[in-house]
């Protein structure tokens, strides 16, 4: 897993609520066997008309020229539904390393951090205001004092984050390692409760 | 002190706790499938290990596979790959496999308890947001992500912070024509479909303790569509009923232990929850939903919500959902025409839910222009069906029997609802392109989907009914 300490971006705004991870990758393309290229369909019918890649849908933020960044903003209880982990591999895999929003699902929050992507849950009036601004302001999102911050106006917020979840994203550590680490433990637990 | 079902099931299973984080977490079983899997295995064989503890974990093919013509391979090369590499991982780390052509093969949330694995007082996981379904035996049960089973097929264990806990209290007689998905519909128009996030849920009362096994499978089954972490029902003596008997369950002395390890697993009178939620069970009608979240159910005879009367969580989406499902708001939803019928998924597909349908279109047909597709959930459901003569009236209806899988409630596999088409549907999902790029999903319970296969209209079942 990639380490993150530090992003400061611009952002792409999608200012949707309950947006699933069915919205996020249809499950037509859970096929694959690998966690590689599902970025080409984040967010794919909202991008295209019919299911056509030629055929770009010009109102749907990703598509629109003014917007980039690593940084994706998104209306509140982002990534509710599906628990599939293509979703956080689709949004890595376009250039996203943070998402914002006032309110995550569960499942999806747990995936995200597995996967070096940080989901931030910011106030709904936070959330507002960075919609409020224009598409060239810069977010900086610091994981280490847990921030962000509006560049252009100075506002800022703390946000909320497992300690142990901030420990492996800052070093790149992941679950699997720690629990591999953990095996005596395992073993002597499962002989205790027989 | 006074605990909780949940806290009592998930003390026995802490292996240790962080300092300020999670707990590591024993899992008793893990279920798995063709599609969030292949990442996991790949991961494991990177790192040169093998599946921890493969007797605890039980692998099946459901959500990519044909519900037609089962015995030919299968056409679609993407799909086929994902269910080649299941059996090749499985095989290579010693799990057994229920695939396609076994007689337990089915959808993994139906075959768990039909073959009696999911047990009470177990913690049961699976890269499945539905797994939540097994929460009915009281377990604590849930759906996770890839990395989450790599790291159960690595060390039988998950990280996991302690959630909140919200109890449910369903108490009353059902109305005529009323089951337990308009139940799970109705909870979910009240709290929405993020109402229980972070929490996990104990449903109870005494509507609740008066359904059957199956019935209350498909209420702790919705539990993710409230953003649940899991859902469950204390155990009770139609829970031991059910498991008694069944392939795994515990036999002789072995039995008569567990019962009695079961029967202590109840939320304690005076036990804490951080939120409770009471619902009238009198009060529920026949249940449909109308826009592009769970949570956005109404009565049958109801009429769809305007950005006035709806609830605040859901009337920033409401004319995105509404024009995606071209209805509008004030209108009546009975006599919405339909096009296609689908009676299936790890919600609706067991055995109670297609005698249901049976009993109720015995003797009579699908409207003309309707297509109904029934998807039984496993080979076992299947063959039970047949047995009973149930497979002769879907036929005589017009009604297509299919074979066993997730089919058209996500749209994986061939089974897809054409784009702009009417789906009323047992499943638990009516998200937008859930069931098909443009498919318009109306969930309702297999009665409610049975009355409309029949009329080619959103009905009131209830009128229908002697």
């Amino acid at each position: 897993m990639k380490a993150l300490t530090t992003i400061q971006s611009r952002f792409v705004p999608v200012n949707i609520e309950n947006i699933d991870t069915d919205q996020i990758i249809p499950a037509r393309f859970l096929k694959a066997t690998t966690r590689d290229g599902f970025g080409k369909n984040l967010f794919r019918d909202w991008r295209y008309y019919n299911d056509d890649a030629s055929k770009t849908r010009a109102d749907f933020p990703l598509n629109m020229s003014q917007f980039d960044g690593e940084i994706l903003v998104a209306g509140k209880n982002f990534g509710c539904g599906s628990s599939r982990e293509h979703a956080a591999w689709a949004i890595l895999d376009y250039g996203f390393r943070v998402v914002v929003s006032s309110f995550f699902a569960d499942i999806f929050r747990n995936n995200a951090l597995n996967n070096g992507v940080l989901p931030v849950q910011v106030s709904d009036e936070f959330l507002q205001r960075i919609f409020l601004q224009d598409n060239n302001t810069e977010l900086t999102v610091n994981l280490e004092q847990q921030t962000i911050r509006i560049n252009s106006t100075g506002e800022q917020e703390h946000f909320d984050i497992n300690p142990y979840k901030k420990t492996c994203l800052l070093n790149g550590y992941d679950d699997i390692d720690f629990l591999l680490s953990n095996k005596a433990a395992i073993e002597t637990f499962e002989k205790q409760r027989v | 002190m006074a605990k909780s079902l949940f806290e009592k099931i998930w003390e026995k299973h802490v292996v240790k706790t962080i300092d300020d984080g999670p707990s590591v977490l024993y899992i008793d079983k893990h279920f798995i499938h063709e599609v969030t899997s292949p990442q996991a295995f790949t991961g494991l064989n990177k790192r040169g290990i093998k599946v921890f503890r493969p007797q605890q974990v039980v692998a099946t093919a459901d959500h990519n596979v044909p519900t037609l013509n089962q015995h030919l391979p299968i056409k679609e090369e993407l799909s086929r790959l994902q269910v080649d590499a299941l059996i090749k991982n499985c095989a290579e780390h010693g799990i057994e496999l229920y695939g396609l052509g076994h007689p337990f093969q089915g959808i993994v949330h139906v075959i768990g308890p039909e073959l009696g694995v999911t047990q009470p007082g177990m913690t049961i996981v699976c890269g499945d947001s539905h797994t939540s379904t097994h929460g009915a035996f009281g377990s604590i049960a849930f759906g996770i992500g890839t990395s989450e089973v790599e790291m159960v097929f690595a060390s039988q264990c998950l990280l996991q912070s302690k959630p909140k806990l919200m109890r449910i209290n369903v108490d009353g007689v059902l109305n005529k024509g009323v089951v337990s998905k308009d139940i799970v519909l109705y909870i979910l128009s009240k709290i929405s479909a993020s109402g229980a996030t972070g929490y996990a849920v104990e449903f109870a009362g005494s509507a609740i303790r008066s359904l059957s096994m199956e019935a209350r499978m498909t209420i702790c089954n919705m539990s993710i569509e409230m953003g649940a972490r899991c859902g469950m029902i204390a155990p009770d003596e139609t829970t031991f009923a059910y498991i008694k008997g069944r392939k795994f369950a515990p036999q002789g002395a072995e039995w008569d232990k567990k019962v009695a390890e079961w029967k202590q697993l109840f939320s304690d009178t005076d036990a804490a929850f951080d939120q409770e939620v009471f619902i009238n069970a009198a009060a529920i009608e026949p249940m449909i939903t109308y826009g592009t979240n769970p949570g956005m159910g109404i009565g049958v005879s109801e009429t769809i919500p305007t950005t006035e009367t709806i609830n605040d969580t859901d009337r920033s989406g409401l004319a995105k959902s509404l024009a995606y499902m071209g209805l509008e708001q004030g209108a009546a939803i009975k006599g919405q025409k339909i096009d296609y019928v689908f009676i299936g998924s790890c919600t609706n597909s067991r055995i109670e839910d297609l005698r249901m349908v049976a009993s109720f279109v015995k003797g009579k047909k699908k409207a003309d222009g309707v297509e109904v597709w029934i998807v039984p959930g496993s080979k076992q459901v299947e063959a039970q069906a047949i047995q009973e003569g149930i497979d002769k009236i879907f036929e005589e209806a017009g009604f297509q029997l299919r074979q066993p899988g997730c089919s058209a409630c996500l749209g994986m596999n061939e089974d897809k609802i054409p784009t702009g088409k009417y789906c009323i549907s047992t499943s638990n999902r009516n998200f937008e392109g859930r069931q098909g790029a443009g498919a318009r999903t109306l969930l309702a319970s297999p009665l409610t989907a049975a009355a409309a296969a029949v009329t080619g209209v959103i009905t009131d079942v209830r009128e229908l009914l002697n």
